[in-house]
């Protein structure tokens, strides 16, 4: 039982990380329909800038944090404005290539800045707690409520501010909302910002629980959250927090029960039969076909 | 003559190698409320999201004698102009009350968005029992008397309508037309699109008649509620 326990503990937090990242992919495709295909390396930029900040500017865990999601969250605006906003009126396919490559660029760009693997140092003190045979680490602690507190932020902005209420609105239907007088583009970046910058704060998260990095590090991780958002319901933000713990802690049951080789394979399978079940996922319905 | 809100100059609309809109000119004065008549097809929707900065086009477009190339569509919005779609495009995801807030976007004078709240409310007491409710339960009715409490709210002084009378009962048609009809008695300025001629005819003090992307008739609503041609075509006797 505490085995189990401890497990679950452990499924919590790669969970939230899934959790984090599936967010950046649903909050494009509401707003855009499009899959942001570099958003696996928007992550990997996150820990690699965690990693940067503190091991050459000797930053702690704050500004380091806060550093992460700024840079990311940049790094996604750019992205829009330079790669994607271009594309918009083209064939969808296109802005898929352009995504890869955009992918592709910023992995080989990374790749080419310094020998890899990287090492991220310790940048909270590790202490640990123990209940009843249970263990907590102050890193899991950290990881899982500030996943929390993120999501709460942009629970908050999606239904409570006026920015979030337009991005409602786009994910229903994009061409009426200039006609509200709203800016679309202005929210579409505001979109990204959000989305990218949850990314980057996962990969820092990420770089400090497994602190081995290198450049490819968001792909299989990215493709993990990507269909964790899938099987959410593409485009719901409940669903991308309910499809990353649905992931984490699939992986972590199989890793506890099964040989390690089982993990992706089992945790792939399982979520290919709940789409199997649920063709638009959880939490997502197929929309009424608009006239 | 009086004020022109809008005016035309060769205004065309292309899709490619399709034109639907070609080479018209109008105007919308103070005050009036204009009719646009036409056939399905016949260039009426894309007119109007001409005027709207909601497609590109040829020509010129001028509203309250500001020349309207390259204003984007929003800051049109500001300007005064809403546009109630076809099909109402109302977010069925949003409550009633964020579809109307949604569209004071541009404003800045809050006490006077607080006040048009109740002003709406006023005209349309169903849209404020179901205030809280999310839009996509309304009825088609209400949806359209919520889009056009949306144009309203964003301060448009000029309303571009497109079709408001579709998909409604004859019945709710007629109450959705006597109230454009007290819109405009309060200074509203409307431009109406309609392919029911017939109730447009009695409501407009003007009316054009569009035909594949011509204008192809012109004249007051009483006029052209007895013209021959009119009545055959558009009003079904
Ligand atoms: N987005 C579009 N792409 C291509 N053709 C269009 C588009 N919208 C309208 N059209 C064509 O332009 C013409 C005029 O359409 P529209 O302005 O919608 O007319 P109406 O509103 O009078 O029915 C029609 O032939 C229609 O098929
Ligand atoms: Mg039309």
């Amino acid at each position: 039982m505490t085995y189990f326990l401890q497990q679950g503990l452990n499924a919590l937090q790669l969970g939230s990380i899934y959790a984090l990242i599936a967010l950046g992919y649903t909050m494009v495709y509401g707003i855009l329909s499009m899959i942001n295909f570099a958003h696996g390396d928007f992550f990997m930029v996150g820990a690699f800038i965690c990693f940067v900040v503190v091991t050459f500017m000797g930053l702690p865990f704050v500004p380091a944090m806060i550093l992460s999601i700024i840079g990311v969250s940049l790094l996604g605006v750019i992205v829009e404005r330079a790669a994607y906003k271009p594309l918009r009126q083209a064939p969808r396919v296109s802005a898929i290539i352009t995504a890869l490559g955009v992918g592709i660029f910023l992995e080989n760009f990374t790749l080419a800045l310094s020998p890899y693997p990287k090492h991220i140092p310790a940048i909270i003190e590790n202490t640990s707690w123990t209940f009843g045979g249970l263990t907590i680490s102050s890193l899991q602690v950290i990881i899982i409520l500030l996943s929390l507190a993120l999501m709460t932020v942009l629970h908050f902005i999606v239904q409570h501010t006026r920015v979030g209420m337009a991005m409602r609105a786009i994910s229903w239907d994009k061409n009426v909302v200039p006609l509200m007088g709203v800016p679309v583009n202005n929210v579409i970046s505001i979109t990204f910002a959000i989305g990218s910058g949850l990314g980057g704060a996962a990969g820092m998260m990420y770089g400090m629980a497994y602190p081995i990095i290198d450049p490819y590090m968001g792909i299989i991780v990215g493709w993990k959250a990507f269909i964790a958002a899938v099987v959410g319901g593409i485009g719901n933000i409940r669903g991308a927090v309910i499809g990353g713990y649905i992931l984490g802690a699939t992986e972590i049951m199989v890793a506890a029960f099964f040989p390690s080789t089982y993990r992706d394979f089992t945790a792939f399978s399982l979520l290919l039969i709940l789409l199997i079940v649920r063709p638009y996922g959880i939490m997502g319905k197929p929309r009424p076909q608009k006239v | 003559m009086g004020n022109r809100i809008i005016e035309t100059d060769n205004l065309t609309v292309s899709y490619g190698s399709i034109a639907a809109v070609k080479v018209i000119s109008f105007h919308v004065e103070q005050g009036e409320i204009v009719a646009l008549i036409g056939a399905n097809g016949a260039g009426k929707t894309s007119t109007l999201r001409a005027l709207s900065g909601m497609t590109t086009y040829g020509g010129r477009v001028s509203f309250m004698g500001r020349d309207l190339r390259g204003v984007a569509a929003h800051k049109i919005v500001g300007m005064g102009m809403a546009h109630v779609p076809e099909g109402r495009g109302i977010f069925g995801n949003l409550t009633v009350l964020e579809n109307l807030k949604l569209a004071t976007w541009q404003r800045r004078d809050k006490k006077e968005v607080a006040a048009d709240y109740d002003r709406i409310f006023n005209i349309f007491p169903r849209l404020k029992e179901r205030r809280q409710q999310s839009a996509g339960t309304l009825s088609g009715g209400e949806q359209q008397m919520l889009a056009v409490g949306r144009a309203l709210m964003s301060k448009g002084t000029m309303l571009l309508l497109d079709e408001p009378s579709m998909g409604l009962s004859p019945l709710l048609a007629q109450e959705i037309f006597s109230m454009l009809a007290e819109l405009n008695r309060a200074g509203t300025t409307i431009l109406l699109v309609e392919q029911n001629a017939n109730m447009a005819l009695r409501l407009a003090d003007r009316c054009y008649v569009l035909e594949t992307g011509i204008i192809v008739l012109e004249g007051t609503g009483k006029e052209l509620i007895g013209n021959p041609q009119v009545k055959e075509a558009y009003l079904g006797t």
